[in-house]
């Protein structure tokens, strides 16, 4: 229903209130989850930015604890989006959740062991 | 045959219980024949670790076994790499150790206590049998279960692989390929199925192969390339993100929780792959997402835009850190095999080590027999059906014939691939030649019949391309029989192939040295064994033994004694300076020796028995090392005769016959042989009548056959004189009582008359 000329503003607008409207609500929760991920991320980010990456264990285990839980969570949100349901045959919702929670147990597992 | 019995093979489903109980015989068999052709080493000589590096590894061993884990985590080794030590905890890659000290636990679990030394020996054909499973899961992924059987069967004799692989050799390669083997199957699993369970797995299988070998870095590029490659070809799904992301957040985290390799994933070039596919398929995950919402073309285009004008910001981004220094380049190692002369020119440790040369055609026959000509027909073959997996094989083929090709020890890499695909090759062709129907003359109505219950089966299946393709199939018994049993001669020509080479060429320990003599009968020569062993018992608890870099594991492992350097070649500076003691006079080494406290000096020499990987063979890297840090004082021009020989007969140069390692070397030699016949029968030259006379050294001992003699180096002189004046001093004293000390004199000499 968009025109060919529109401006990016419209087509950003036209998109939200796509994504508004069509997102189940259990996955508007993962997408929360992921932008505060995103979030930890990038206030990490900025304060070694400025503090200097001293302890770079530490930075990196917390940083690569954020990054992780994205993808894992994005993952996640892939697998159980009813759009993608004939690419993963295999995997069922619950066997990603299950999947989902595996992974981040091995990851803060590591993301501890590294942060010393 | 009965027609009962015909449909009785032919129904998939009533046999299956029967498949199951042949695949696991078959698969134990391929187990015991792995293991079983490794053993020809322990069966002929004894139960020891071969080669330099286990020496080390067994070493290590021992000292985890012996003080518990958190100790050897923080093992500072303070008898290896003298004036300095080593940091081994930080150092080296302890997954071998740790296996086989789990292993060493459980077996005193179950009260049977075994010497940590057999399981050091026996761990690597253990390992072996494991391989071969991988390699059926991960063929069995790309075909089915039939070609992962050859595959099993062809990883598990294959030369290429046992040459470093045999009993005794307990070496990282040991486990390694295993676990690359199984990092690959599950890394195919889950890009197959998209799970982030799968790529978990493949995650902790990563880090346990970080854990255990550098070769580590071949896998960490190798899944990026695979993806990168996927992208590339329009075939990005959810699936590829699951796995990749997956496998890379949780992998590269994993890995750096190794103490050698630390910080490197975000610090090196060789991991930038793996990082920037990471970003990529951020990326392009969310431009698919937003592709869902979209569909206008001119929006497609100007994501296309995004993604690219990204990729370009960040690769260049890359290069800016790279230049900067932020990122490391590639390190010396990595970048010979990119620029192939690069190491010669400017690491000659790099280029010294015989295993790092490229490879020569008949090495591929020589390891790979009929597999290598079987390789390329299975790429082709993967080709044809190209699903993702496929990919994997194709890109995993391309790389690792290239490296093969610069580096000899690369071989080792080709191997699994090259059985992985001739395995598919054998088996589509024992898939189209052992259809036990012959096909009939179809008509009109029954072709699109049989297509439709083709494809069913080919789902079913999982099948080959060429059953998609419009049934052809063999129609006469002869060109059946003829390709099956040709096919069988070569199976069989390759298993007598892989046990000849076993048995002849990987398969003999390089700490005793076996020869033949006349009458066929066996000649052990175990000077090496005979030297360490003299130097375990007579010398002193703290003794420093100055050798060569080769020999540094060895002494450290079997004789116990403090060494300057060793195989881990981590200070180029340092092997320099024994590289210049060795090459330099004695008024120069001899200070050298003094300031680093050295004892003894060893050295390996081949003359009398032909043994040619003897010191003054090598002597010319010493040489080369040496004058990389010093120019000014050691030159290699100088140990060329004036027509650019390299000689150590009467046409020698000053240069040589005055370095320590000549004279260390031809010490005394000329009396084993009557008045100026004394020749070398490595350089099959005839030494000069006068042989070298050392001022600062003294003989303490040399082996039955000459190969290794150890030197004393001489105290300070009580008079303080050095020790030129105290030795022309000495010998003229000697000549005038030459009655009186006489007797002593030939009675030393006369014990070293053995000859040969």
């Amino acid at each position: 229903n968009l025109s060919a000329g529109s401006s990016s503003v419209d087509i950003a607008n036209a998109i939200w209130s796509k994504y508004l409207s069509d997102t189940p609500q259990r996955t508007k929760l993962i997408d929360v989850f992921m932008v505060f991920l995103v979030a930890v991320g990038v206030v990490q980010f900025v304060y070694c930015v400025l503090a200097g990456n001293y302890p770079f264990n530490a930075f990196l285990s917390g940083f690569a604890a954020t990054v992780g839980q994205f993808v894992l969570t994005a993952s996640l949100r892939i697998q159980t989006n009813p759009a993608n349901k004939n690419e993963f045959s295999s995997v069922s919702p619950e066997r990603a959740f299950a999947d989902f929670v595996f992974g981040s147990l091995i990851l803060h597992f590591f993301c501890v062991n590294f942060i010393n | 045959m009965a027609p009962a019995q015909a449909s009785f093979f032919k129904d998939p489903a009533s046999t299956q219980n029967i498949r199951g109980i042949l695949r696991v015989v078959i698969l134990l068999t391929i187990a015991a024949a792995s293991i079983s052709s490794r053993l020809f080493s322990v069966i002929r000589f004894e139960s020891i670790i071969h080669e330099f590096d286990p020496w080390f590894n067994f070493r290590a061993t021992k000292y985890l076994v012996k003080h518990g884990f958190f100790e050897f985590w923080n093992w500072f080794d303070d008898r290896t790499w003298y004036p300095l030590g080593r940091v081994t905890g930080g150092t080296l890659y302890p997954g071998l150790m740790v296996t086989s000290g789990a292993i060493w636990h459980a077996l005193r679990m179950i009260s049977l206590p075994v010497d940590i030394r057999n399981i050091c020996v026996l761990l690597a054909p253990g390992f072996s049998g494991l391989t071969a499973f991988a390699t059926y899961l991960f063929t069995k992924e790309m075909k089915d279960s039939s070609a992962g059987l050859l595959a099993a069967a062809f990883m598990g004799i294959a030369p290429g692989y046992i040459s470093r692989s045999v009993a005794g050799s307990y070496d990282n390669e040991a486990i390694a390929i295993f676990l690359l083997m199984f990092t690959f199957y599950l890394w195919i699993k889950a890009a197959k199925l998209g799970s982030a369970m799968w790529g978990g797995l493949c995650a902790l299988f990563y880090f346990y192969m970080v854990s255990a070998w550098g070769g580590y870095v071949f896998i960490t590029n190798l899944i990026p390339l695979h993806v990168f490659v996927l992208i590339l070809m329009g075939r990005y799904s959810g699936r590829i993100y699951v796995a990749y992301s997956s496998w890379y957040a949780l992998g590269t985290l994993a890995s750096m929780q190794v103490p050698f390799v630390g910080f490197l994933p975000v610090r090196t070039s060789e991991h930038m792959a793996p990082l920037g596919i990471f970003g990529l398929i951020q990326l392009v995950a969310f431009v698919d997402y937003l592709r869902g919402h979209v569909s206008s073309k001119q929006f497609n285009t100007l994501l296309r835009a995004i993604v690219v004008v990204i990729t370009i910001v960040s690769f260049s981004g890359l290069v800016l850190l790279t230049v900067t220094n932020v990122i490391a380049p590639w390190s010396g190692r990595f970048y010979s095999l990119w620029d192939t002369a690069y190491a010669k020119i400017h690491i000659p440790i790099i280029a010294s080590v015989s295993e790092h040369q490229p490879t020569a055609w008949p090495s591929f026959f020589f390891d790979l027999n009929f597999l290598i000509w079987l390789f390329p027909a299975g790429v082709y073959l993967c080709f044809r059906q190209l699903r993702d997996e496929h990919v994997f094989v194709i890109v995993y083929s391309v790389m690792a014939s290239y490296f093969s090709g610069v580096m000899v020890r690369l071989m080792l890499t080709l191997t699994p691939i090259v059985c992985v695909s001739a395995a598919m090759t054998v088996s589509s062709i024992l898939d189209a030649y052992l259809e036990l129907d012959t096909p009939e003359e179809p008509d009109e109505a029954e072709i699109k019949k049989a297509k439709k219950s083709k494809d069913a089966s080919v789902t079913a299946t999982g099948g080959f391309l060429s059953s998609k393709a419009p049934y052809i199939g063999i129609y006469s018994i002869t060109s059946k029989v003829s390709v099956i049993a040709s096919f069988s001669v070569y199976l069989v020509l390759f298993v007598l192939h892989c046990t000849w080479v076993t048995s002849n060429a990987y398969s003999s320990p390089s700490v005793v040295l076996a020869s033949r003599m006349p009458d066929g009968s066996q000649h052990i020569i175990d000077d090496f064994r005979e030297a360490y062993y003299w130097l375990r018992k007579n010398t002193a608890e703290d003794a420093k033994v100055m050798s060569w870099w080769d020999y540094g594991y060895q002494i450290g492992g079997m004789a116990d004694r403090t060494t300057l350097v060793d195989n881990n070649t981590w200070n180029n500076t340092h092997i320099a300076t024994v590289g210049k003691a060795m090459a330099s006079g004695e008024a120069v080494s001899y200070e050298i020796l003094r300031k680093h406290e050295v004892d003894y000096v060893l050295i390996i020499f081949g003359g009398l028995l032909g043994y040619s990987g003897d010191d003054i063979n090598k002597f010319l890297w010493m040489v080369r090392i040496a004058e990389g840090v010093w120019p000014n004082e050691v030159q290699e021009r100088k140990f060329f005769t004036a027509r650019g020989e390299y000689k150590i007969d009467a046409d020698a140069t000053d240069t040589m016959k005055n370095s320590l390692m000549y004279k260390m070397s031809y010490y005394n030699y000329q009396s084993l042989f009557p008045p100026g016949q004394a020749t070398d029968r490595v350089r099959g030259a005839k030494l000069p009548a006068e042989g070298p006379v050392l001022n600062t050294l003294d003989e303490a001992f040399t082996t039955e056959n000459w190969i290794v003699r150890i030197y004393k180096v001489k105290d300070l002189d009580t008079f303080g004189r050095d020790h030129f004046s105290a030795r022309a001093f000495e010998s003229g004293k000697k000549k005038a009582r030459k009655t009186g000390l006489g007797n002593r004199a030939t009675g030393k000499k006369g014990r070293r008359n053995v000859r040969v």
